[in-house]
C-alpha cells in the first residue's frame, strides 16, 4: 500500500520519458557491436584458456582470435561467421585449437560466403547453444538449490563484501560471514580491472584492493559458498562485477558459474570510469540479456552518484537513473525480481533532518519500484574515521532500510575509509544489522509518514524535480546530457573515453547467433 | 599545572594522569579463559597496566574479539614530538584570487588526476570540484583558477602530456588506494616522469590521500604532500605561496 500517495499519472509519465530518452541510445546498441560482445560470444560457444607463452603475459585466447579475426577481416560481419568457417576449413577440433594455430600463424580469416557462411553460421549457432543450455542448466540448478536450502528468512538479504586479493583467503572470509549471517557475498574486484580489455585467468592471489574476476576464481568461490549453504541451512548467493571494458564476457562467466547477482550498470563505466559512452552502451545491453537468461539479479550504481554530488541536491538524479536502468533492463529481458536498483545513504548526517530526507529517498524508490529488489547502499563519503559515529551511523543506516522494505542491505563498515575490514569489524557491522533487524522487527507496519509531513513532501519534490530531468534529458539527448555532467557531475562526451577503438557499426548481414538465441527467448 | 606537566603528557580518562586507553583486537585463539589471559598478556606488552579485559567474544570457532581497557605506564615527551607545521599563511579566495592575479597576472592553471589504477576520484574530487569539503568550495570556485580534473585511471604519461598541453603552473594527484604502497610507487614514479619531461620548467608537483605523511615529500620527488583532512583553501594557499616562492627563486 502507498504511503507516500504519488500521483500514479506522474509516475507513468516519468517512466514514459524515461523510455524516450533511453530510445535512440537503444538503437545506437544495436547498431554495433564490440571486441567484448564477440568474445563473449566465443566464451558462450566454449573457448577458454591463455596464450602463456605470449610476450605480454597471459593473453586469453579469446582475445587473440578476435583480435585476429578483426586484423584480416573486420568485426562488422561478427566474429561468428568468419571463426566457425576457419574451424571447418583447417579441420580442427575445438576453438582452443584454432586459438593455437592463430597464434602459430596459421590461420587466415575471412567472411564466408554461400554455403560455407551457412554452414559457419549453423555450427556457430550449435556451438552457442550449448553455452546457453549451461546458463539454464545453472539456473534450475540454482532454484533447486533454493527449494531445498531456503531463501534467507528476512529481508533485507544481508549483502556482505570480501577483498583480500587472495581468492583462497576469500573463501575463508567468505565463509564467516556467511556463518554469522550474511546472505549475500561480493567479492569486490582488484582495482584496475575495469580498465583490462581482457578476462584474466585462473585462480589469483595478488588483486589490489580486491580479487581479479576470473573464471576459475568464480568456481572456486561458488562452491565454496554452495558448501558453506548446505552447513547453515540456506542458500548463499554470490555477487560479482559485470563492468569495466570486459562487461559482456564476464557476465557470460558468471552465467557459466552460478554466480547469483551482478552488479551492472548502465552508465556507471562511463562516468566513473570513464569508459566510451557508446561502447558502454553495446556491452551493457548484451551483457544484461545474459543475465536476464542466467536468472542473475543485477545491482545498478546510483549510490555512485551520491559519492560525487551531494545526496540532497541530486536525490532526482538516483531517481532518473534507476528509471533509465529499469527501462534499459527490462528492453534486455530482465524481470522486475531480478532488478535491485542501487541507492544510498549518503546525506550529510550534519544537517538536520538528515534520517526523515533519508527515508523520503529510500521509501520513493521503494514506492516507484514495488516489485524490484531495492539495494540499499550504506554511508562511505561522511564516514570519517571517528569509528564510534560511523557505528552510529551504520546503525540508523540499518532502521532505514528496515523501516523501508529495502531487498538487499549492504553491510555498513565502521571503518570504511580507514582500512579494509577487520574480521572484527564485519563481526561488529552484522550484529549491528541483527540488532537493528530483530530490534525494529515488523516496525515497517507502523510506519506511516504523516500525509502532509517533511517525508512525504520531499519525495513528491525529488519525484517532480525528476520528472523535470527526465524532460531536459528527452530534449537534448541521453548521451549529451551526460557529456554536460548531469549525473554525478561528471562529464563525459560522445566520443571520448577509453575503449572506444573497441566499437564497430554492424554491416548488414552481421552475424551473431547469441543475440538472435537470447532475444528469441525474450 | 606546573610546566613539567604541560611538556610530559599521559593518555586522560576521567582524571588528570590516569593513563587510561580503551584498544579492540582480535587474536587467533578460540573464546575462552585462555583467549582472555592471551590479550591480557598483549596489553601489558603494549604497556598496559593494569589492563582489564571489558569485553570479549568469539568470532567463529578460531577467533576472540576484545575490548581492553588499562592505564599505560608510557609517557609522551611534547619537546620530542615532530609535525609539519603550515609553512604558508592560509587565505580565504578572494585574497588567493587577488594573489595570483598580482603574481602571474593571468589565470594559475592546476590540472588534478587520480593516477594509476586508484579508481577513487574522492579526493581529488573534494579540493577541485566546486562542490568542495569540510564546507570550503573546491578550487573551481576560484576565479583566477583554472581547473582541469582528468579524473580517475590516469596513466602517467596522459598526465604529462596534458599538463604540458595546458602549460600547468601545478599539478595535483590524490591516491587512495595504499595496498603495498601503490600510492607511493606511483606518486615517484609521476615525479620521476615529470622530472625527465621538463626538467626544472616542471609544474609544481602536489600529491595528497588519508596515507600520505607530509614529510614525505622530498623523498617522494615532490612540491608538497597534503594528509588526511585536508581543505581546497589550504591547497589553494599553498599553491599560491610557492608560485610566489618560485617567481623570487627565478
Amino acid at each position: 500500500m502507498s504511503l507516500l500517495g504519488l500521483d500514479p499519472e506522474l509516475v507513468a509519465k516519468a517512466r514514459r520519458l524515461a523510455a524516450r530518452a533511453a530510445a535512440p541510445v537503444i538503437d545506437l546498441a544495436r547498431a554495433h557491436t564490440t571486441v567484448s560482445v564477440e568474445r563473449a560470444t566465443l566464451r558462450l560457444a566454449g573457448i577458454t584458456g591463455a596464450d602463456t607463452a605470449h610476450r605480454a603475459g597471459d593473453v586469453p585466447w579469446v582475445n587473440r582470435v578476435v583480435d585476429t579475426v578483426r586484423e584480416h577481416c573486420g568485426l562488422e560481419h561478427g566474429a561468428a561467421l568468419p571463426v566457425f568457417h576457419a574451424l571447418a576449413e583447417h579441420n580442427l577440433g575445438s576453438l582452443t585449437e584454432l586459438a593455437e594455430a592463430t597464434a602459430a600463424g596459421q590461420v587466415r580469416y575471412r567472411l564466408p560466403t554461400g554455403r560455407d557462411r551457412t554452414r559457419a553460421a549453423r555450427t556457430a549457432r550449435t556451438a552457442i547453444a550449448r553455452g546457453i543450455r549451461t546458463l539454464d542448466r545453472n539456473r534450475t540448478q540454482r532454484d533447486r538449490l533454493i527449494a531445498k536450502l531456503g531463501d534467507p528468512p528476512q529481508r533485507p538479504w544481508i549483502y556482505l563484501i570480501v577483498a583480500t586479493g587472495d581468492i583462497d583467503e576469500d573463501v575463508v572470509q567468505a565463509g564467516n560471514a556467511a556463518r554469522a549471517g550474511a546472505d549475500v557475498i561480493a567479492v569486490i574486484r582488484s582495482t584496475g580491472q575495469s580498465l583490462l580489455d581482457y578476462v584474466p585467468e585462473g585462480a589469483t592471489h595478488h588483486g589490489f584492493a580486491g580479487t581479479y574476476a576470473t573464471q576459475e576464481n568464480f568456481r572456486i568461490m561458488r562452491a565454496a559458498l554452495d558448501e558453506v549453504s548446505r552447513e547453515v541451512g540456506r542458500y548463499v548467493r554470490l555477487t560479482n562485477y559485470a563492468s569495466g571494458l570486459c562487461m559482456p564476457e564476464i557476465a557470460v562467466l558468471a552465467g557459466l558459474q552460478r554466480l547469483d547477482m551482478m552488479l551492472n550498470d548502465s552508465m556507471y563505466g562511463i562516468l566513473f570510469r570513464d569508459i566510451n559512452p557508446v561502447r558502454t552502451f553495446v556491452d551493457q545491453r548484451f551483457s544484461r540479456q545474459v543475465h536476464a537468461r542466467a536468472g542473475i539479479i543485477i545491482n545498478t550504481g546510483e549510490d555512485n552518484y551520491l559519492t560525487t554530488a551531494d545526496a540532497v541536491e541530486a536525490a532526482h538524479t538516483v531517481t532518473v537513473s534507476q528509471l533509465l536502468n529499469e527501462h534499459f533492463a527490462h528492453e534486455a529481458g530482465l524481470a522486475d525480481w531480478q532488478l535491485g536498483l542501487g541507492h544510498a545513504f549518503e546525506i550529510n548526517p550534519d544537517i538536520p533532518d538528515s534520517f526523515r530526507l533519508e527515508l523520503a529517498h529510500a521509501l520513493l524508490a521503494r514506492e516507484l519500484f514495488p516489485d524490484a529488489p531495492l539495494k540499499w547502499m550504506p554511508p562511505t563519503k561522511h564516514m570519517t574515521g571517528n569509528v564510534f559515529r560511523g557505528y552510529l551511523l551504520d546503525g540508523f543506516f540499518n532502521l532505514a532500510g528496515a523501516l523501508t522494505g529495502q531487498g538487499i542491505l549492504l553491510v555498513g563498515m565502521m571503518t570504511e575509509a580507514v582500512v579494509t575490514p577487520f574480521l572484527s569489524d564485519r563481526d561488529l557491522a552484522l550484529e549491528n544489522v541483527r540488532y537493528v533487524l530483530g530490534a525494529a522487527g515488523n516496525l515497517r507496519e507502523d510506519f506511516r509518514p504523516a500525509p502532509d509531513g517533511l517525508i512525504v513532501k520531499r519525495a513528491h519534490q525529488v519525484l517532480g524535480e525528476a520528472v523535470d530531468l527526465l524532460e531536459r534529458i528527452v530534449d537534448r539527448g541521453l548521451l549529451r546530457a551526460i557529456a554536460e555532467g548531469t549525473f554525478g557531475l561528471m562529464r563525459r562526451p560522445e566520443d571520448g573515453g577509453k575503449g572506444a577503438d573497441g566499437v564497430v557499426a554492424k554491416a548488414d548481414g552481421y552475424c551473431n547467433p547469441a543475440i538472435d538465441l537470447l532475444e528469441a527467448e525474450s | 599545572m606546573t610546566e613539567a606537566a604541560a611538556r610530559y603528557v599521559r593518555p586522560y580518562g576521567d582524571t588528570t594522569g590516569d593513563g587510561m586507553v580503551q584498544m579492540s583486537f582480535t587474536l587467533p585463539v578460540p573464546h575462552g579463559p585462555r583467549a582472555d589471559g592471551a590479550a591480557l598478556r598483549l596489553a601489558a606488552k603494549m604497556g598496559l597496566d593494569p589492563a582489564m579485559v571489558v569485553h570479549s567474544h568469539p568470532i567463529g570457532g578460531e577467533f576472540t574479539f576484545f575490548v581492553v581497557y588499562g592505564s599505560v605506564t608510557h609517557l609522551v615527551d611534547l619537546a620530542e614530538v615532530e609535525v609539519v607545521e603550515r609553512e604558508f599563511p592560509l587565505l580565504s579566495p578572494a585574497e588567493v584570487n587577488a594573489e595570483v592575479k598580482r603574481l602571474l597576472r593571468r589565470k594559475l592553471v592546476v590540472v588534478g588526476a587520480c593516477i594509476g589504477t586508484d579508481a577513487h576520484t574522492v579526493g581529488i574530487d573534494a579540493i577541485l570540484n566546486i562542490k568542495g569539503f569540510a564546507g570550503e568550495k573546491g578550487l573551481e570556485y576560484y576565479r583566477e583558477l583554472r581547473v582541469i580534473n582528468l579524473g580517475a585511471q590516469v596513466t602517467v604519461p596522459e598526465l604529462v602530456r596534458r599538463a604540458r598541453a595546458e602549460k600547468a603552473d601545478a599539478v595535483l594527484v590524490s591516491q587512495v588506494v595504499t595496498q603495498r604502497d601503490a600510492h607511493l610507487l606511483n606518486t615517484r614514479e609521476m615525479a620521476a616522469a615529470f622530472r625527465e619531461a621538463m626538467g626544472e620548467r616542471r609544474p609544481l608537483l602536489v600529491a595528497g590521500g588519508p596515507r600520505f605523511d607530509p614529510r614525505m615529500a622530498e623523498e617522494l620527488g615532490v612540491d608538497r604532500v597534503f594528509g588526511r583532512g585536508t581543505t581546497p583553501g589550504e591547497v589553494a594557499s599553498y599553491l599560491v605561496h610557492a608560485l610566489a616562492r618560485r617567481g623570487e627563486v627565478c
